[in-house]
Formats: structure tokens, sequence, C-alpha cells
């Protein structure tokens, strides 16, 4: 496929962390392109390794994890092979990340002017009053007003959102190619949340990042994503775009996603939850991780892992009972589908 | 307080102009009063559930804790059952009415076993005959929640968030209320787990037709599980109608905006719609804007709105809107 088109790809990644209590593998496999200035979303319930997804591409993971396997590719090239001092360049110029809660990184005794300002003469040459005057361009192209003035202000005497649009000046400083937003709206009111979204879609529009979107949130995954990828318990279960995910679930963890949601149209009908808990991550399943929460799980599922193939429409999903439809319908021979991967 | 009011005799619970003001240190020595509640008036039928929505600091929770008297409530008339819930009533009255709360992880001590978690309201209102009885009704609660019976003698830290907060609903259950106040009970739960616990608060409301007061601030979700909604802004209470007619027919603009901003699950719905951003924030509680509280953010803003606080008035059917233009 076109190579050029994609500004990220992430091959089968596998990320874990060592605790007292064994190791944890959080990210198992996981791979997806990201497109030159698109929005890909990264979905799933908590714990399905979405962050951990993303710290890995930054490489920030916690000391406890690392990189244990596969391939990063910016532009084509693999930076879990580059030393960290270029991987420092990569952060920020390259890509950059904001989380939920901005407080957590703002630094309360700083006013949010120098702040911004050492993050400019880090990344660009740019000093003294010109990177003063880079700082309040940014917290003008953020929509907070009165920039000048509030150069001089302290973290506390922002909002939770005016942080946050704060964080994302920030973080587009040194214009990178690449923004990921982790959760960047989940501690907001849905007003506010509104306003950071829209934001986002207009600076995104204007300075042509790529962004990834990671959230638990299917509303905000529909409003913001082209594409998608779905993950529970560290492996991507589908991806395709926003329609193919939301209209055409192939994927029996995502269809139960779907399903739980309320609508307008589900008042007075009862919901269909998924049944059973959360997934454990130092208990997996041998084969399919959604197993022991499927109403549809076959012997196949609890033995082997289903691998990623391609839907009827064309976008990917592991899922066996859609790959035995397919079998069935002739649409693809089994030998296909025991390999690992398209 | 009004002490010739009359409450409604087929309401269940029935609140009157209720007033939260808390006393909150400005200066040195200077305390300013934030009006957290300001003048809040509904009420509620046995076995029906009136949503209430609001941003984050609109004085939700206040609501209900001043409403089953966690607080004591500055000004205003609560009901129970017609009788007047004060000082004096509340304490047999209490059983009736159980809160229960966002966070399953803090509001149970993880130190306790599920058994005693869920006992200790069946202590404190002496409601068993016997150490057989007391276990009996406690397995009957876990099973009301689908709470599987051989985890009784397992600490709350033992079980996911979902769990948690069956453990908390069980608890909040035990004493038999005919109310109950969900304070955002299943906005930190993940969707999957979020509707098993939605279905289960109305599973309860079937079988023993107990009312809600469900705050949350998903409104998909209120949609979903209210009979009635009422939205908050600043402590003052701006609209309430039908959940059907609230999201078909919005009339004050907070809530025109606040529908607007959700973020539909449907990417054509969610990409195509046409929001109204808000400008700024909710401004401070402590710096309340004279007259309608929203019109430092409200786009049909007139004279008028400075000066006087709209009425919450019936526009037919019930649908009650506090707005001088709309
Ligand atoms: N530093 C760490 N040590 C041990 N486990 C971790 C660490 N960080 C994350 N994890 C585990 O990795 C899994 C995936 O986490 P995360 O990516 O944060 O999930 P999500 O963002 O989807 O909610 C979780 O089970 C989490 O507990
Ligand atoms: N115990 C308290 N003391 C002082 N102020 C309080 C107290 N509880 C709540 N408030 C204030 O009252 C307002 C309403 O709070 P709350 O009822 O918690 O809002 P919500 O539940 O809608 O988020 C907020 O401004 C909050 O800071
Ligand atoms: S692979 Fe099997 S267990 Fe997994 S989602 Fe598909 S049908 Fe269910
Ligand atoms: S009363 Fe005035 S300010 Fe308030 S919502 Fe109505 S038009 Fe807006
Ligand atoms: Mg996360
Ligand atoms: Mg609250």
């Amino acid at each position: 496929m076109a190579e050029e088109k994609n500004i990220l790809s992430v091959v089968d990644l596998h990320t874990s962390f060592t605790t007292d209590k064994g190791e944890v593998q959080a990210v198992n496999g996981v791979s997806f392109d990201l497109e030159a200035g698109k929005i890909l979303g990264i979905v799933g319930e908590s714990g399905s390794g979405k962050s951990v997804s993303a710290y890995s591409v930054m490489q920030i993971l916690e000391k406890n994890g690392s990189i244990k396997s596969g391939q990063i590719l910016y532009k084509g090239e693999d930076i879990t092979k580059w030393p960290e001092k270029r991987m420092r360049d990569f952060r920020g110029k390259c890509c950059s990340i904001i989380f939920q809660d901005p407080m957590t990184s703002l630094n309360p005794v700083f006013t949010i002017g120098y702040q911004l300002k050492e993050a400019i003469k880090l990344h660009t040459n740019r000093k003294g009053k010109e990177a003063e005057e880079r700082a309040v361009e940014m917290l003008e192209l953020v929509g907070v007003n009165e920039p000048r003035k509030r150069i001089h202000q302290y973290p506390f005497e922002f909002s939770g959102g005016m942080r946050q649009r704060v964080m994302i000046a920030m973080a587009l400083a040194c214009e990178p190619d690449i923004l990921i937003a982790d959760e960047p709206t989940t501690a907001l009111d849905v007003t506010i949340q509104a306003q950071i979204l829209e934001l986002m879609q207009d600076l995104q529009k204007k300075l042509g990042m790529a962004i990834i979107m990671v959230t638990h949130d299917l509303g905000v995954i529909a409003q913001m994503a082209d594409e998608i990828i779905v993950m529970y318990g560290g492996r991507v279960c589908e991806r395709g775009s926003a329609e193919d995910i939301f209209y055409r679930p192939c994927h029996e963890y995502t269809k139960g996603l779907l399903r739980s949601i309320p609508n307008v149209d589900s008042m007075g009908k009862r919901l269909q939850p998924i049944s059973g808990t959360p997934i454990n991550l130092l208990n997996m399943p041998k084969g399919c991780a959604f197993c022991p929460r499927c109403d549809e799980a076959m012997k196949i599922c609890l033995e082997k892992q289903p691998p990623e193939t391609r839907t009827p429409d064309g976008h990917f999903a592991s899922c066996w009972k859609m790959i035995q439809a397919e079998i069935e319908s002739g649409m693809i021979r089994p030998e296909d589908a025991s390999g690992s991967g398209t | 307080m009004d002490m010739n009011y009359k409450p409604d005799q087929e309401n269940l619970v029935e609140v009157n102009n209720l007033k939260m003001y808390f006393s909150v240190k400005t200066g040195w020595l200077s305390t300013t009063p934030l009006k957290a509640v300001d003048g809040v008036s509904f009420a509620i039928r046995p076995g029906e559930t009136l949503g209430l929505v609001g941003e984050s600091g609109c004085g939700k929770t206040t609501v209900g804790r001043a409403l089953i008297r966690l607080y004591t409530p500055t000004d205003g008339d609560v009901f129970f059952d017609g009788k007047r819930v004060d000082a004096k009533s509340i304490g047999s009255l209490r059983k009736d009415m159980q809160m229960v709360f966002q966070d399953p992880y803090s509001s149970l001590n993880p130190r306790m076993t599920v058994e005693d978690i869920i006992g200790e309201p069946l202590d404190v209102h002496k409601m068993y005959t016997s150490k057989a009885d007391r276990r009996e009704q406690i397995l009957y609660l876990m099973e009301l929640v689908g709470l599987n019976a051989e985890h009784a003698t397992r600490y709350a830290h033992e079980f996911s968030g979902g769990q948690r907060q069956r453990i908390g609903i069980a608890r909040a259950l035990a004493t038999k209320p005919r109310f109950i106040v969900c304070d955002e009970a299943v906005s930190a739960l993940d969707v999957s787990i979020q509707a098993q616990v939605i279905n289960m608060f109305e599973d309860l409301q079937q079988k023993l037709g107990v009312a809600y007061l469900f705050i949350a601030h998903d409104l998909l979700v209120v949609h979903h599980i209210s009979k009635r909604i009422a939205v908050m802004y600043l402590g003052k209470m701006v609209e309430m109608a039908d959940a059907d007619e609230l999201n078909e027919n919005p009339m004050h603009p907070y809530t025109v905006s606040l529908l607007s901003a959700v973020p539909y699950p449907d990417p054509k719905i969610a990409k195509s719609s046409k929001r109204i951003i808000l400008k700024g924030d909710v401004p401070s509680p402590l710096h309340m804007p004279s007259g309608c509280p929203f019109r430092t953010r409200c786009q049909y803003a007139t004279e008028q709105c400075a000066q006087e606080m709209p009425k919450l008035t019936d526009r037919g059917n019930g649908h009650m809107v506090a707005c001088w233009n709309k």
C-alpha cells in the first residue's frame, strides 16, 4: 500500500510492565496506521491498553514498563531503535501529547507564560522576546482571551477548560506532525468539552497535523475520528473508518459496546449490556481476550487467538465468529484464516 | 420556611424553594455566602425517576444531600410522603431515604467484608430478629443486585468498580427505602458495566417500587432512565419537563446548548450536528450575576435578564421554563 500516506505505522507492538504480581502485558500485538492530517481514534474500556499504546509511541512509559517487540515507524523510520537523545527531539517537534488532567503537566509554581516559553525554547531556536511573542501567539491561537495579561498568571488562575487550552498551545508550539490527545476532555463538562473538541478540529484544519485521539467515550470518537481502532485486553479487536466501526461492526466486542450505550431511542427499552466483569491482564485467556464475556464464543475462541482478517466490506477485525461466517459463505478459504494477520 | 405550605398527597417527595448556602472563607476574617442551591422546587411520585442534570458545581449533589438532610437546608420545605422532613422527623424517615454515591472505591470501607457493609444499616436500625435473619436479609439483598452469595465474606477492595457499585446499592436497599438519591452512581463505570447497573436500577424500581432522584452529567444516560428531567444552572433550576419533551423541545437557552453539546455516538449525526458553543466558563458562585444566572453566556440576554431572575413557569403539559425571552 502507499507507504507515504502514513506518517506513523505501529506494527505488532508489545509493551509490558514488570510488577511484583508478574508481568503485565498491557499491549499485546497492536498494529495501526496514522495518515498525515487525519484523526485516528483509539477506543476501548479502561485498562484496555489505550494509554500504554500512546505512551509507547512517545516512549514515555513508566520505569517498570518497556516495549518488548514490534516497530513504530515514523515517516518510515523505526523510532524504537532511536537513542533517547533523538527521542527527545521527536517529542515536541514531531509528536506531542496532552493528557486528561492538565494540572498534572503544569507546574503550579510557575506562570503560564514561563512554562510556555520554556517549551518553545526547548524545541526551537527562538529565545527571549521572540519566545514570548510565540507564547502570546499560541495562546491567541487556542482562544485564550487577553493573552498578554494571562501569560503572567499561574495555572490555578485558569479554569479546567482554559488549562486544557494552554496544554494544547504548549503541545503545538513547535508545530508537530502528530498530536496525541489522551482523554483530553474526560474531566471537563460537556459544554466545555464541546469547546475543546471544536478547537482541536479547527487547529487540525489550520495546521494540518494528524491526531491520535484516545478516549473511552464513543460519542467523542464518533464526532472526531476518521479512522478508529477498538481495543480490548491489550489487543486490537477491530479497525476501520468511523462508519465501518459504528455502522458495520464485525467483532463481537464492538457490537456489544455499541449495544450497551443508551441512545435517544432506547428509553423504556432495556439496554443490552456485555455480561461479566472487566478483563484481568494477569490472567489472560489463551485464545480471544473477549472470550469469557462473549455470548457467541466457540471452542476455537478459547484455544486460539483470532487472526486479523479482512471483513466483508474491507475493514479489519479479529473474531472467529466473523471468520467462520466468511468461510461458510465462501468469501475466504479456511487456510487464509489460519495465518497471523493480513 | 413556609409553615403553611401544603404538599400534594400524591407526591412521594416534594421540595419547595430549597436553599442551601455555605459560608466560604474569602479573606483573613471575611466570609461570603456561597449559594449552592438557591430556591429549587420539584416533586417526585412514588416509583418515579426524576433526572437532575447540569454542569459540575451547579448544585446537584447539594440538592440531594440537603433533601435527605445530610445537610441542614438554609431555607425551604421538604416533604416525604406528606410529612415535613426536619430535624425532628428525620430520625424516623432516614430508613426511607437513602443515597448511592459516585465513587464505589471511596464510599466503601475496604477493610469491611461485603456482609458487614450491607449489614451495617440493618444493625443501625435494628432491623433483624436473629443472626440467622440478618444473614438471610443480606443474602437476599446480594441476590437482588446480582452479587454471588459466595462473595459475602470477601472484602470490598477485591471487587471491580461495577461490583462495588452493586455492593453500595445493596447497602442502600437494606432499609427498604422508598426513595434513593443516586448521585453520579454510574458515572465512573465503563459503558458495558454501566449498562448492567442501569438495567439493575430499572429492575429494582419495577420490583420494589422505589423512586429515584437520578443525578448524572451524562445526558444520554439520564434521558434513558428518567421519566422527567430537571436542569440546573448555578444553583437555580432553569427547566423541567418529561424526558422526551425536554430532549425534543428544549426551551431554555442553557438546555438547548447543553443538549447540542452532547457528542452523539453516531458519526453521521455527531459530525453534522450544529453545536451551540457557549462562550467562556460558568461564573463563580461567589460572584453570582444579578438576575438570570445564565445571562453572561446567553445570546438572548436583554436588560431585563440582569434585573430579575425569571420564575419557572408552565409552558404547557408541565414543561417548566425559567427564561424572560424564550
Ligand atoms: N506502570 C504500570 N505498572 C503496571 N501495570 C501498568 C502500568 N501502567 C499501566 N499498567 C496496566 O496496563 C493496562 C493498560 O493500561 P492503560 O493503557 O492505561 O489502559 P487504558 O488507557 O485503556 O485505560 C492496565 O491494566 C494497567 O493497569
Ligand atoms: N460543603 C461545602 N462547603 C462549601 N461549598 C460547597 C460545599 N459543598 C458544595 N459546595 C459548593 O457548592 C456548589 C455546588 O456544589 P455541588 O452540589 O457539589 O455541585 P454538583 O454536584 O452539581 O457538581 C459548588 O460551587 C461547590 O463548590
Ligand atoms: S473470537 Fe470468539 S470469543 Fe472472541 S469475540 Fe469473536 S466469537 Fe467472541
Ligand atoms: S432569562 Fe435572559 S439571560 Fe436568562 S436564559 Fe433567558 S434570555 Fe438568557
Ligand atoms: Mg488511559
Ligand atoms: Mg456532584
